[in-house]
């Protein structure tokens, strides 16, 4: 067995162990800190398989991000928190059969995987040029499959809105209050500290995304985690949801996007393509505005509904 | 340069996105203005789509950012979605008058929550359906499908109380469960034949394995969206509980669009999988459905879990296409015999048409009783059915359209619903299904019941005085009537022109047998 | 002579299997919501996997299936959110953090002042 794949073999028994513990603990908060090294994990798994873009994708959003919404919900769900009834017997062993079949099942499927593989990398390469872009990632995001992109800023609006109707008739318009109640020295330091490299980070991988790994949603990502980190320590308050300007910066990336999309049914041969020589001067002004954007759909996603200011 | 007509796609998509974008950014009142102008246009653009495809006599295609599939995604319309966008900016634009009254912002107040939330979610909600109908690859289609849940869900609790809200969560993990179940098949397809675009894929499947659990696990995944039984349990309390207009939407619009991808995927992905008991489990699911919604909806004390409940069993109707297309072994069909193709194709052109009409005529009635079932309990502050004594006295046009739309969901004549339910019986003769008739003629049975449970105190009249709420506006009632009657004069609609939806099919079609 | 490229594909097939163990078996939603981001955890490392395996034309691994899963993760991220959002609503409004089987044919349209 050879180094390397030793390391693989040690990572997939290490994942597939914390899975474990994390589905079977009974701690609710133990759970989710499970979660949060699972995501780490895979982030190495990712980097192993080739596919950094990803790896910082999954550690920024997959594991940071979603661990933070889920650490909050956690805490805050403690107090209430009644053993729950354990599930029947029964329902653990036929649920139990039934995942093992579709495991087995999806494993052997694994192993049955056409060889050689079929790929798009020859034609992603290839039409590479066509965009300006180094980052062949980064050209199936903004140029070949610009459109999933596209919806996927858009998606966050919605989730956003939904998020944001939980409020009360009374808090509408106000503030989301995701301060937590206990104030401790060092989640004030770490908001303190982490922040300006978190941002420095965060425009980095935006501005590196064309040609090196990172782009708009890694670095919103980042960006959004550390605006959590500052508001969670009460260094700073989340604007109220009224704000036009708050609004406008929601949208920006999309609307961008959308605009330089229309253009081009004039300016170059269709919706969504860019025209000859501009390229990529078009798609950095998209990748700038949209990181904004999805930094800060992805912080207010976390900040949750306007609420009343428990102080 | 004239464009071409296919750029009606992207127009088709764009427009409630632009529209979503703007009304958060403007707000307050605005949002809903901005919703209300955009209906009338979208409307425009789909009836353009439906000549253009007529026109063409093929599908539109129109590769986004000029890459062609497979590194490309392409959207696509035939005949088929190009109904669907058309029903849907309808119905979008219907309900969208009628919450006119109810989503505004209170006087003195700049910008409510609930009329902030509904009019960019049924925007959202509006793209996202006409995504699904138009996207011809397959991750597209999962970003449309999460795109509709995030709008869906948040409308199914906008009044806040915990009844909902508790409904909302339990349809988004169902939600979640199908979306996951349904990438799981997005990547089996993926790694066994590098391309997500239905067209290409179509030409690339084989019957092996991965194809199969793709499939099947695709499947599963969407019909948990759908709501057939037995995944339908988040259906009833989520649809009845939403306020009446998004109800409206949700069960005539929303449920239809997993359906819709379901089709995509045994018609056009995969024609050459679908195989005869497949196609009879998924008729005997929609049997279970129809049975069980009919006796369930008999037995609902609440004007709107009824007809959630109903929805349950309408759905059902609509997984009888399954069998009905394609002949099972038990059929005798002479091996290329060119008589016995001739007879495939119009059998399946019967299955289809009817389940095309079953959907459509049922969108716009269940839209109207959704509505309708609104105003009746704006009028009388609730909604028990046995106290609905004396309100077709107090809101004669609604009680009409209900009975409209109901004599629409029974099938009977003149109505779309009768049309839709003769052909599917017509089907399962020419296929020599019989059992799938008494399915049929029993559901027709439990839908009368259940709506005559509701019809018999409204027209009794009342026993004693009724006390009436706040009054209704008459436009919200003729909209509601205009609903009904788009749902009954699909039946005059003769079959001719129902030959759109044969229009770009990738399968000429009756090709059940491999 | 398994590679680490196949090893982690049965890696994810199990994660898979735990995920939607999670998603059945436990009766919190928060304990749901964890196991379907674990599922979909799984899901997405199988798009590495494939991605990986059609590595060429000098690149180490498919850009298309990588681009699809920035995509999917972030979509993953609101859905969590708006689960999370809902169940601290609905914690906030009954006091309990289980979804009640019981209630749900209970019918919620209790009075609809729908213009008031």
């Amino acid at each position: 067995m050879t180094l390397a794949l030793a390391v693989d073999f040690g990572l997939a028994l290490l994942v597939l162990a914390v899975a474990g513990w994390t589905i079977a603990v009974r701690d609710t908060f133990a759970a989710v800190i499970g979660f949060v090294a699972y995501g780490l994990l895979l982030a190495l798994i990712w980097v192993r398989l080739a596919a950094p873009d990803v790896a910082l994708t999954e550690a920024a959003i997959g594991s940071g991000l979603t661990g933070l919404l889920l650490l909050g919900a956690a805490a805050r769900l403690r107090a209430i928190e009644t053993p729950a009834t354990a599930p029947g017997t029964a329902l653990r062993w036929v649920a139990g059969g039934l995942c093992v079949l579709v495991a087995a099942g999806l494993a052997a499927l694994v192993l049955w995987l056409p060889d050689p593989a079929p790929t798009l990398a020859p034609m992603a390469v290839a039409h590479l040029p066509a965009t300006g872009l180094g980052n062949p990632v980064t050209g199936v995001l903004v140029a070949y499959r610009a459109i999933d992109t596209l919806l996927e800023a858009v998606v966050l609006l919605p989730a956003l809105i939904g998020v944001w109707s939980l409020a009360s008739d009374r808090c509408w318009g106000g503030a989301p209050i995701l301060r937590y109640p206990r104030q401790d020295g060092a989640l004030t330091l770490l908001a303190q500290v982490l922040p300006p490299f978190g941002i420095i980070l965060g425009i980095y991988l935006c501005w590196n995304g064309a040609d090196e790994p990172g782009g708009a949603f890694q670095g919103g990502a980042v960006l959004a985690a550390m605006w959590a980190l500052i508001l969670l320590a009460g260094l700073a308050d989340a604007p109220p949801v009224s704000r036009r300007w708050l609004r406008v910066l929601l949208v920006a990336g999309s609307a961008v996007f959308l605009a330089v999309g229309l253009a081009g049914i004039w300016i170059a041969e269709a919706f969504l393509a860019y025209p000859a020589g501009y390229a990529k001067p078009l798609i950095l002004i998209i990748e700038v505005v949209l990181t904004l954007s999805v930094a800060v759909a992805l912080g207010l996603l976390i900040a949750g509904p306007p609420a009343e200011d428990p102080t | 340069m004239m464009p071409e007509p296919s750029i009606l796609l992207v127009l088709a998509l764009v427009l409630p996105v632009a529209g979503l974008l703007l009304a958060l950014v403007a707000g307050g009142r605005h949002a809903g203005r901005i919703a209300l102008l955009l209906t009338p246009v979208g409307l425009a653009v789909a009836a353009a789509i439906a000549v253009g495809v007529v026109r063409a006599d093929e599908a539109l295609v129109y590769h986004l950012g000029g890459w062609a599939p497979p590194l490309g995604v392409a959207l696509r319309a035939d005949g088929l979605s190009a109904i669907l966008l058309l029903t849907t900016a309808a119905i979008i634009g219907a309900t969208g008058w009628f919450a006119r009254a109810e989503f505004r912002p209170a006087p003195g107040q700049v910008e409510g929550r609930a009329s902030l939330a509904f009019w960019t979610l049924l925007l959202a909600l509006w793209g996202a359906l006409n995504l699904v109908f138009l996207g011809n690859d397959l991750f597209t289609l999962f970003v449309a499908l999460e795109l509709l849940t995030f709008s869906a869900v948040p409308l199914v609790c906008l009044d806040g109380r915990a009844g909902t809200i508790e409904a909302a969560l339990r349809y988004l993990l169902f939600a979640l469960f199908g979306s996951v179940l349904y990438l799981l098949g997005v990547v089996l397809l993926y790694g066994a034949y590098g391309t997500l675009d239905i067209g290409l894929l179509s030409d690339l499947i084989q019957r092996e394995p991965i194809a199969l659990a793709a499939a099947a696990l695709m499947t599963v995944g969407l019909l948990a969206k759908t709501a057939l039984f037995p995944l339908h349990l988040w259906l009833p309390p989520a649809h009845a509980g939403a306020p009446a207009a998004a109800s409206a939407v949700l069960s005539a619009l929303v449920v239809k669009a997993s359906l819709f991808l379901i089709v995509r995927l045994w018609f056009d992905v995969m024609p050459e999988l679908m195989n005869p008991t497949a196609a009879q489990v998924l008729g005997a699911l929609g049997a279970a459905a129809i049975l069980f919604g009919g006796v369930l909806a008999l037995r609902q004390a609440r004007l709107k879990m009824l007809i959630a409940y109903s929805t349950v069993a309408q759905i059902g109707y609509l997984f009888l296409v399954f069998p009905l297309i394609t002949r099972p072994e038990s059929v005798p069909l002479a091996a290329a015999d060119l008589g016995a193709e001739l007879v495939a194709i119009s059998v399946s052109t019967s299955a289809w048409s009817g389940g095309v009409l079953q959907a459509v005529s049922h969108a716009f009635a269940k839209a109207a009783m959704f509505l309708a079932a609104g105003l009746i309990a704006q009028r009388l502050g609730h909604d028990r059915i046995a106290d609905l004594g004396g309100i077709g006295r107090a809101l004669p046009i609604t009680v009409l359209a209900f009975g409209l739309a109901g004599m629409s969901l029974m099938g009977l004549p003149p109505s779309g619903g009768f049309a839709a339910k003769w052909l599917l019986l017509m089907a399962t003769i020419e296929t020599g299904q019989w059992w799938w008739s008494l399915v049929i003629l029993g559901g027709g049975l439990l839908t009368g019941g259940y709506l005559f449970r509701v019809l018999a105190p409204v027209l009794a009249g009342a026993s004693e005085p009724v006390t009436l709420h706040a009054p209704v506006a008459r436009y919200r009632e003729l909209v509601v009537l205009a609903l009904a009657l788009c749902s009954v004069l699909l039946g005059f609609v003769r079959l001719g022109a129902f030959d759109l939806v044969q229009i770009g099919r990738l399968t000429t079609a009756g090709m059940g047998l491999p | 002579m398994i590679d680490g490229t196949t090893l982690f594909g049965l890696c994810a097939a199990a994660l898979i299997g735990f995920g939607l163990f999670g998603l059945i078996v436990h009766p919190q939603p928060l304990r749901k919501i964890l196991a379907f981001n674990l599922l979909g955890g799984g899901v997405f490392l199988l798009f590495g996997v494939i991605a990986r395996r059609g590595a060429g034309a000098g690149l180490s691994s498919d850009p298309v299936p990588q681009a699809l899963v920035i995509t999917g993760l972030v979509v993953a991220f609101a859905a969590t959110a708006l689960a999370v959002a809902l169940l601290l609503r609905l914690a906030q409004a009954t006091g309990r953090i289980t979804l009640d089987a019981a209630a749900s044919d209970a019918a919620p349209t209790q009075t609809q002042d729908a213009d008031s």
